[in-house]
């Protein structure tokens, strides 16, 4: 599966010469295990489309390099949908915009089903999610009895994103066995006060740092193709990498009807998979996984590309109030490129 | 996709369950010209989202997506299930 093209052969194949950037990212990246620096994370960002295909395949071999061949599979379910009080301008789960999304809360039942009917599939992580700007006592509790019965029935790993958190909540989510807490960075900080000014950046780098440092592996994502430029996705590919979080989901803006960035137009597809190969070379060891958007931005042909490209991880079935592809297509690309599910390991 | 609607007959839709603006014809996507398809058409999009709005009555419904299905309840005609 290792796909390695020289500089000869890429100059070669475009015909318009290597980019002095890809050997620099050869070096350091491949060869040194470190990432790329945040003026370097622009260069990749702007390569011309003719040496896309080479940083696709560079950042393929570093993900095989530092991560293996095998891919984290993922299912996510909304507890609690819509009826946010946050103002995130990308997302139709505020109650600030005249979205469409009603709020509705999932039962415990509800949970455990998912919980299983996402194991069955193969996939090792199952992460909960509210639309809060943090959990209130009820919404702890209910995570709290949920996750007890999803442990009692299937053998999955149980993350969750509930929002910004109180060192008291980080610490009860540790104890009651969470894996993973995600809280996403979302965009870079100079880009911040653009789509979101109900909270600010620090208090999302609060709660990151506060996870880590109950141990609790941290998910920290980004969504991109909401405006920013490409210097401001370096930024936060920089910022991102400075975190050093364990698994990066990328996102790609679907304007929602009725929030702020329902007029935005979909980012194209070379200007995602250039995302990918930049955020890979970024973050050599992270597992990189597709979020959401994915369809809308790459179709089909794009998702096989992503996964040849840099990135390691999918959610598998649908998202928290859009679809994704069937499971089966992402399953059977995956056994068709011979990349095997990753296995369980109960960490913590 | 099935349906617990109260009535137990299918409709024809009078309203799109992606934007909710009246679909006088069940593919009006596109011509209606009450019905701005601009922005990557509403059937289009109904592939990759569950219905917000109730395709009878136009109410925005409850809907709760899960890894592998959804479901949209409205109070007057019942849930949709897929
Ligand atoms: S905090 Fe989360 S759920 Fe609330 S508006 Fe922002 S992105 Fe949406
Ligand atoms: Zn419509
Ligand atoms: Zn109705």
């Amino acid at each position: 599966m290792t796909r390695t093209v020289s500089t000869d052969q890429t100059t070669a194949l475009t015909g318009i010469g290597a980019a002095p950037i890809l050997d620099q990212a050869r070096d350091r990246v491949l060869h040194r295990g470190l990432g790329l620096t945040q003026e370097q994370i622009l260069q990749i960002l702007e390569l011309p489309d003719a040496l896309l295909p080479a940083a696709l395949e560079l950042a393929h071999d570093v993900r095989l390099k530092y991560c293996g061949e095998s891919v984290e599979v993922e299912g996510i379910i909304s507890v609690k949908t819509g009826g946010c009080p946050e103002d995130c301008h990308f997302c139709s789960q505020s109650g600030l915009f005249e979205s469409p999304v009603r709020a509705v809360w999932l039962d415990i039942p509800g949970l455990v089903q998912a919980a299983q009917e996402t194991a069955a599939t193969g996939a090792t992580e199952f992460c909960i999610v509210a639309a809060v700007r943090g959990p209130d006592l009820k919404l702890m509790n209910q995570i709290k009895f949920a996750i007890e019965r999803i442990n009692r029935v299937v053998e999955i790993n149980i993350a969750c994103s509930l929002g910004m958190l109180t060192q008291r909540q980080v610490d009860q989510l540790a104890e009651w066995g969470v894996h993973r807490y995600n809280h996403n960075l979302e965009t870079a900080r100079s880009f911040f006060p653009e789509v979101v000014t109900t909270h600010d950046y620090d208090e999302r780098l609060d709660t990151c740092r506060m996870v880590k440092d109950a141990g609790m592996e941290l998910c920290c994502g980004a969504l991109i193709g909401m405006g920013e430029s490409n210097a401001q996705r370096a930024e936060l590919a920089a910022q991102l990498a400075a975190l050093d979080p364990h698994e990066v989901p990328l996102n790609f803006l679907n304007p929602r009807p009725g929030t702020p960035l329902a007029g935005q137009s979909i980012m194209s597809g070379r200007d995602a998979l250039r995302a990918i190969a930049a955020f890979r070379l970024a973050m050599p060891r992270t597992v990189l996984r597709f979020g959401g958007g994915r369809e809308l931005t790459l179709g089909d042909l794009g998702t096989r590309e992503g996964l040849l490209g840099g990135i390691n991880a999918v959610i598998v079935g649908n998202y928290l109030t859009t679809l994704g592809r069937p499971a089966t297509a992402d399953l059977d690309l995956l056994v068709e490129l011979n990349m095997p599910i990753r296995e369980l390991q109960k960490s913590l | 996709m099935s349906t617990d609607d109260e009535s137990g007959t299918t409709e024809i839709p009078s309203y799109c369950g992606h934007c909710g603006l009246p679909a006088h014809t069940p593919d009006a996507h596109g011509v209606d010209s009450d019905h701005d398809d601009s922005n990557g058409g509403c059937s289009t999009r109904l592939a990759m989202e569950p219905p917000r709005y109730c395709s009878q009555c136009r109410r925005r419904m409850k809907v709760q997506v899960d890894p592998f299905g959804w479901s949209a309840a409205c109070s007057r005609h019942g849930t949709v299930t897929q």
